[in-house]
C-alpha cells in the first residue's frame, strides 16, 4: 500500500454566494490544480463530495458535469453521499484510490449550495437523513444538539456559558481566516442572549446555512516531490458509523463513531491524542465540539468544557481547535466541510495558514455526518 | 392504534423495530409501548421547526421499563413544562406533522403516532 500525500488543497470563499453547485466546484477544482502545478489531464480519478445537490437545486450527475468543466476527462469520477460527513468521507476514498495503486492523482471537491433556500427547508433537507419514526415528529438536527446539551449540562453540571465560550473561540478565529462566512467577533453576553433555537442552545450555538467549495489533490508520496517539495502525508483515516436512530444510542453524550474512527486513525497514524497539534473539530453545534474532544481522548468524559476556561483550545493554546473558524464561524456547505477541513490542517502543516498560522507538525481533523452516526477521523503530518 | 417495538431473541427491545437486532438476531416478539409509562431522559423546545411542523415542537427521549428491559424512544411532548426525570406517558396524536409540507413523499411512512404527556 502507498503512503499517500496531499499536493494541493483550496477552497471558496464560504457564505452567501450567487453561484450555484457547477461553478463552486469548479472554481475550487481549479484553484486546486493551479495550486498544486498539475495538468487537468494528470487527474485520474475526481471525488466530488456532495450531500444534496438535487434536492437544494434539481441539479445531479455532478462528478460528470466537473470533470467535463475542469477538462479532466476521461478521469473515473465518484460522488460521494455521507451528509455532512461526505468531505470526511470523500477524503477515506481518495486516500484509498491512491494507496491501493488504483490512482495516482485524485482530485477531491466538495460542494455545496445551499442559502437560495429558507431555514426551514434547508433544515427539512438535512433533517431528510432521519428514521421515519424521528422525522414524523418534527426532530431536526439543532433539535438533536439541544435533547443532547441539556442532557451534558445537567449530568456534568456544567455551566451553561461554557458553550458560549465555543462560540466566542471559533468566531475570533474566523476573523483570521479570508474564506470565513462571518468575520467578526462575538462575546459571551451577545451568544447568550441571542434568540432560543433549541433550547437549551441559542442562535450563537449553531453553524450558519452556506454556500460554498474546497478541494484537495492526493498522489503517491514518492511522487509528491515532482509537484513540490512542502506537502503533507495521510498518516491515518478511517470511518465509522453509529444507530440511524439517535435514540438507540445507550449514552447520547457519547459519540461512538468518533471514538471508532478516531481510535483506528491514531493506530494506523503511530500518534495518539497526545501527539496532535492542531485539530479541525464539526462545530456544526458548539456541544459537538466538547462530544468530540471527549470522544478523541483531548479530555476526560464530561469534562471537555473545563478546557474553556484555561484557554487550551484557543489559538494560541496549547492544543489549538478550530483555527479555520470552525464550521460554527466558516460556515457549513454540508459537502464541502470535512475537505475544507482538510484544507484548514493542510495548511496549517505546510505553513501556509496566514494570520492563523500555528506551530503543527501533526494535525486531525474530524467531520460528523448527521448527529454524530457517521463519522471520518483522519491525521495528516507535515514532510 | 399501538406503539410497536421488536423483541428479540437475546431478551433486548428497540424502538422502531429493525430486520435484526443489535447482536444479530430476529425479532420473535412485539411490545406495545403505548401501554407502559417512561421517563423523560432529556428534553427541547425547537423554535426553527420545518415546513409542517408545529412551532415551538417540544420534544423529548424518554425511557421504558419493559419489565426490567430498558427501550428509549423519542417523541413531541404536550408541554414544556417538564423535567429530565419526570414520567410521562404516551397519548396518540392523529397527525404529528403535516404529510406533503416536507420534503418526503408522504405516502412513504405513517405520520400519526404518540406524544408524551407528564403524568400528574
Amino acid at each position: 500500500m502507498s503512503e499517500v500525500a496531499i499536493i494541493g488543497a483550496s477552497m471558496t470563499k464560504f457564505g452567501q454566494r450567487d453561484a450555484w453547485v457547477r461553478e463552486l466546484l469548479s472554481e475550487a477544482g481549479q484553484a486546486c490544480l493551479a495550486d498544486a502545478g498539475v495538468s487537468p489531464r494528470e487527474v485520474e480519478h475526481l471525488y466530488v463530495s456532495n450531500m444534496a445537490s438535487g434536492e437544494f437545486e434539481g441539479q445531479t450527475g455532478v462528478p460528470n458535469m466537473l470533470a467535463h468543466d475542469l477538462a479532466c476527462l476521461p478521469a473515473y469520477t465518484k460522488r460521494v453521499d455521507q451528509t455532512s460527513s461526505s468531505g470526511g468521507a470523500g477524503i477515506y476514498a481518495a486516500w484509498q484510490s491512491v494507496a491501493s495503486g488504483a490512482s495516482d492523482m485524485t482530485l477531491l471537491v466538495g460542494g455545496e449550495k445551499m442559502t437560495h433556500r429558507t431555514t426551514g427547508e434547508a433544515t427539512d433537507v438535512i433533517a431528510s437523513l432521519t428514521h421515519p419514526v424521528e422525522y414524523k415528529h418534527g426532530v431536526t438536527l439543532p433539535s438533536f444538539a439541544g435533547l443532547t446539551a441539556r442532557l451534558y449540562l445537567e449530568t456534568f453540571d456544567a455551566p451553561r456559558d461554557s458553550l458560549a465560550k465555543v462560540a466566542v473561540k471559533n468566531h475570533e478565529n474566523g476573523t483570521r481566516n479570508p474564506h470565513a462566512q462571518f468575520q467578526k467577533e462575538i462575546d459571551i453576553e451577545t451568544a447568550m442572549d441571542s434568540p432560543i433555537v433549541a433550547d437549551p442552545l441559542r442562535l450563537y450555538d449553531f453553524c450558519p446555512i452556506t454556500d460554498g467549495s474546497a478541494a484537495l489533490l492526493f498522489c503517491p508520496v514518492e511522487r509528491a516531490s515532482e509537484y513540490t517539495d512542502n506537502y503533507a502525508v495521510v498518516s491515518g483515516v478511517a470511518g465509522a458509523t453509529d444507530t440511524h436512530v439517535v435514540h438507540e444510542r445507550p449514552d447520547p453524550t457519547t459519540m461512538g463513531g468518533v471514538v471508532e474512527s478516531s481510535e483506528q486513525a491514531y493506530a494506523m497514524s503511530g500518534h495518539g491524542p497526545e501527539d496532535i497539534d492542531v485539530a479541525e473539530l464539526h462545530d456544526m453545534f458548539t456541544i459537538l465540539e466538547f462530544l468530540q474532544m471527549e470522544g478523541l481522548d483531548f479530555a476526560p468524559k464530561g469534562e471537555a468544557w473545563k478546557e474553556m476556561d484555561n484557554g487550551t483550545t484557543r489559538i494560541d493554546g496549547e492544543l489549538p481547535i478550530n483555527t479555520s473558524g470552525g464550521l460554527k464561524s466558516k460556515g457549513h456547505p454540508l459537502g464541502a466541510s470535512g475537505v475544507a477541513q482538510g484544507y484548514e490542517i493542510y495548511k496549517q502543516l505546510t505553513g501556509e495558514a496566514g494570520d492563523r498560522q500555528v506551530d503543527a507538525d501533526v494535525a486531525l481533523a474530524c467531520n460528523v455526518g448527521g448527529f454524530g452516526n457517521c463519522v471520518t477521523t483522519v491525521v495528516m503530518e507535515a514532510r | 392504534m399501538t406503539m410497536h417495538a421488536s423483541r428479540y431473541a437475546d431478551g433486548s427491545i428497540t424502538y422502531p423495530g429493525h430486520p435484526v437486532g443489535p447482536d444479530g438476531s430476529e425479532p420473535v416478539d412485539t411490545v406495545d409501548l403505548s401501554e407502559y409509562t417512561a421517563t423523560v431522559v432529556t428534553w427541547t423546545t425547537s423554535t426553527a421547526t420545518p415546513p409542517g411542523v408545529r412551532a415551538p415542537n417540544h420534544l423529548a427521549i424518554v425511557e421504558f421499563d419493559v419489565d426490567g428491559t430498558p427501550v428509549r424512544a423519542l417523541g413531541q411532548l404536550t408541554t414544556d413544562d417538564v423535567e429530565i426525570g419526570d414520567e410521562v406517558e404516551p397519548v396518540y396524536c392523529e397527525e404529528l406533522r403535516e404529510p406533503g409540507a416536507g420534503i418526503r413523499e408522504p405516502d412513504s411512512q405513517a405520520w400519526d403516532g404518540y406524544r408524551f404527556r407528564p403524568l400528574e
